[in-house]
C-alpha cells in the first residue's frame, strides 16, 4: 500500500484552475520529486495535500487513511507536514522556541528527546544559535531551521517546497546530501525543486508538471535521459 | 516638584489602565486581525459582577476573582458566537461585528439592569492614602500600579516560557505556518480571547476602583483610549501596547494637571494632536509590530 496517494486532485484559486486533476503515489523510503516550470502546480499540490489550500476535487489518502481537506494542525500529528515554500521560519521567535513550535503536537518525553537530539545532530549550527532570533539568521541556516522544524514533529513524510530557492551552491549541495541522510533514516520525501539536475541526482523517481497536469513521470534516470534529450533539442543548458 | 511627582504616581496608576487595555486589544489583534471594540463591554460586564458581589456582601478577596473569570468567560463566548463565524471574513467585517456585538451588550445591560449608573460597594481601605516621603498616593493608585506590575510580569512569563503564549507569538507571525506545526487555530484564537478577558478583567477592577460606579457605557471611553494607546504604540505589537498605554496616561494626567486653565477644556484635542505629531514622527508606533508595517507616504 502506498504511503500517500493521491487520486485526480484538482486545486482552484476562483477560476483559475491550478491543478487539473492529477494522480500519483508515493511508497514508504522514497525520495520522489515534482519538477516543473514556475506556475505548473507543483507547489499548489503540496499545500492542497497539508491543507493549506482547500481541495476542489478528487482525494488524498495518507497511510489509509482519508486526510481530503483535513485542516493544517491534523497532519503533523499523523505524520505528514511541510516545509513551505520559502523557509517561512517565525523571525521573531528564537531558533529554540522555533523548534519548539515544530514539536508542538508531539507529547511522548522520549520522542521529543529523540526529535531534538535528531535535529541538533544535523544542524549543529542551530545548537550554537539556538538563542538567535531567526529573523537574524542567513538564507541558508533559515532553511535548516525551516526543515529542522518541520522534522521535530517526527514526520513519517515529509513535503519540501523549494528547499535550494536563493541559497549559495554550497549550501545547496548541504541541503540535498541532507535529504539523502534523511531517507536513510526512514523517512519518505517529496521535494518540489527548480534545481532540476540536482533533485534528479537524489531522486528515485519523479513526475513533471506543466500547466497543472503530470506531463511525464518515471525513475530519475529516466527523467534525466528525456530531460538531456530535450536539453540538446531545445539548445537549453 | 511634590505635585510633579504625585501627578507622575498617578499617571503610572491611569497609564498602566490603558496599557492593560490596550495589550488585551493587542493580543487578539495580533493573531487574528481584528479590533475588538466589544472589549470595553468585557469591562462593563466584570464590573456588574463586582456591583452584584457587593450587594450580597461578598468580602472583596472573592469578588475580584470572580469579576475577572466572568470577563474571561464572556470573552471565550464573544469569540465562539460573534467572532468564530467570521473569522474569515475581511477587517471590516470582523470590526462592524465587534460595535454590533458592543452595542448588544450595552442595550442588555440598559434593559436588565438599569439604564443609570449603580454605585459599587467597594472595601473602605481602597480610599485610604499613605504619605510617602511628602507624597499622598491613594490606595487605589498603589493598587493599580501594583496589579499592573504583575500582569505585565505575567504576561511576558507566558508568552515568553508557556508553550501556549509561544504558539500564540508564532500564529500571530504567520497563522497558516504555525497550524502547519500542529497548532490548533481554534485553541490559540480561544486563548488569545481568554487572556484579553483577563486584562480587560483586571482592567475593569482598577477602574471600578477609582469610580465606585458601573453604567452601561463604562466600558467606552477606556476602550477608546486603549484604541489609540495601541496605535500610538504600534498596532499588534505587545511592547507598544504597554508604552503606547503609558505614554497616553502620562499625557493625560500632566495635560490635566500643568495646563492652564484658560486651555483646559482643549485638553483632549491637546492631548490628541501630540498623539498625531508622535505618529508623524513614527507612523508605525513608537514600538513597532515586527509583523505589520505601514507604509510611509
Amino acid at each position: 500500500m502506498p504511503l500517500l496517494s493521491v487520486d485526480s486532485l484538482q486545486v482552484r484559486y476562483g477560476a483559475v484552475e491550478a491543478v487539473r486533476g492529477i494522480d500519483f503515489e508515493i511508497h514508504q523510503g522514497e525520495i520522489v520529486t515534482l519538477l516543473g516550470a514556475n506556475g505548473a502546480g507543483k507547489s499548489s499540490t503540496l499545500n492542497a495535500l497539508v491543507g493549506l489550500v482547500p481541495v476542489a476535487s478528487g482525494r488524498v489518502v495518507f497511510d489509509g487513511a482519508d486526510v481530503t481537506d483535513h485542516a493544517p494542525e491534523r497532519l503533523a500529528p499523523m505524520g505528514m507536514t511541510l516545509a513551505p515554500e520559502g523557509r517561512r521560519v517565525f523571525g521573531t521567535l528564537t531558533v529554540e522556541e522555533n523548534l519548539r513550535m515544530g514539536a508542538y503536537g508531539v507529547s511522548d518525553r522520549a520522542e521529543l528527546d529523540k526529535a531534538w537530539s535528531r535535529v541538533y545532530d544535523l544542524f549543529p549550527i542551530l545548537l550554537e544559535r539556538r538563542g538567535q532570533y531567526a529573523g537574524t539568521l542567513s538564507g541558508g541556516q533559515q532553511q535548516m531551521l525551516a526543515v529542522g522544524r518541520a522534522l521535530m514533529s517526527n514526520p513519517r513524510l515529509l513535503l519540501l517546497d523549494e528547499p535550494s530557492l536563493g541559497l549559495a551552491p554550497k549550501i545547496v549541495e548541504q541541503i540535498f546530501e541532507l535529504i539523502s541522510v534523511l531517507r536513510d533514516q526512514g523517512v519518505t520525501l517529496v521535494v518540489v525543486e527548480q534545481n532540476v539536475a540536482m533533485a534528479l541526482e537524489i531522486a528515485d523517481r519523479g513526475y513533471v508538471m506543466s500547466g497543472g497536469r503530470i506531463v511525464s513521470s518515471g525513475t530519475a534516470n529516466d527523467l534525466s535521459q528525456a530531460e538531456r534529450l530535450q536539453a540538446a533539442y531545445l539548445g537549453a543548458d | 516638584m511634590d505635585l510633579f511627582l504625585q501627578q507622575s504616581a498617578n499617571a503610572l496608576a491611569l497609564g498602566g489602565t490603558y496599557a492593560l487595555l490596550a495589550l488585551g486589544l493587542a493580543v487578539v489583534f495580533s493573531i487574528m486581525g481584528l479590533i475588538n471594540f466589544a472589549h470595553g463591554e468585557l469591562m462593563t460586564i466584570a464590573g456588574y459582577v463586582l456591583m452584584y458581589c457587593g450587594m450580597a456582601g461578598l468580602p472583596f478577596v472573592v469578588s475580584v476573582p470572580l469579576a475577572i473569570s466572568a470577563s474571561m468567560v464572556a470573552a471565550v463566548l464573544m469569540e465562539r458566537i460573534a467572532f468564530r463565524p467570521v473569522r474569515n471574513g475581511s477587517g471590516a467585517t470582523m470590526l462592524i461585528t465587534s460595535f454590533a456585538v458592543a452595542m448588544i451588550l450595552q442595550v442588555l445591560f440598559q434593559n436588565f439592569i438599569s439604564a443609570r449608573s449603580q454605585a459599587v460597594l467597594l472595601p473602605a481601605f481602597l480610599s485610604d492614602s499613605f504619605t510617602i516621603g511628602g507624597l499622598v498616593i491613594g490606595v487605589n493608585k498603589i493598587v493599580a500600579i501594583v496589579a499592573t506590575v504583575i500582569m505585565l510580569i505575567f504576561l511576558d512569563r507566558f508568552m515568553n516560557h508557556q508553550k501556549t503564549g509561544i504558539a500564540m507569538r508564532a500564529a500571530a507571525e504567520d497563522f497558516a505556518v504555525a497550524r502547519l506545526m500542529g497548532i490548533r487555530a481554534n485553541t490559540v484564537i480561544a486563548g488569545a480571547f481568554a487572556l484579553s478577558g483577563l486584562l480587560a478583567g483586571v482592567a475593569a477592577v482598577l477602574w471600578v476602583s477609582q469610580r465606585a460606579s458601573v453604567d452601561p457605557l463604562m466600558g467606552f471611553t477606556p476602550v477608546l483610549k486603549a484604541f489609540i494607546a495601541a496605535i500610538l504604540g504600534g498596532l499588534g505589537s505587545l511592547r507598544g501596547a504597554v508604552a503606547g498605554g503609558f505614554t497616553l496616561g502620562f499625557i493625560e494626567v500632566y495635560l490635566a494637571a500643568f495646563l492652564p486653565s484658560e486651555l483646559q477644556e482643549f485638553r483632549d484635542p491637546i492631548g490628541l494632536g501630540i498623539v498625531v505629531l508622535l505618529l508623524l514622527f513614527r507612523p508605525n508606533g513608537l514600538v513597532p509590530s515586527n509583523v505589520l508595517k505601514a507604509v510611509k507616504v
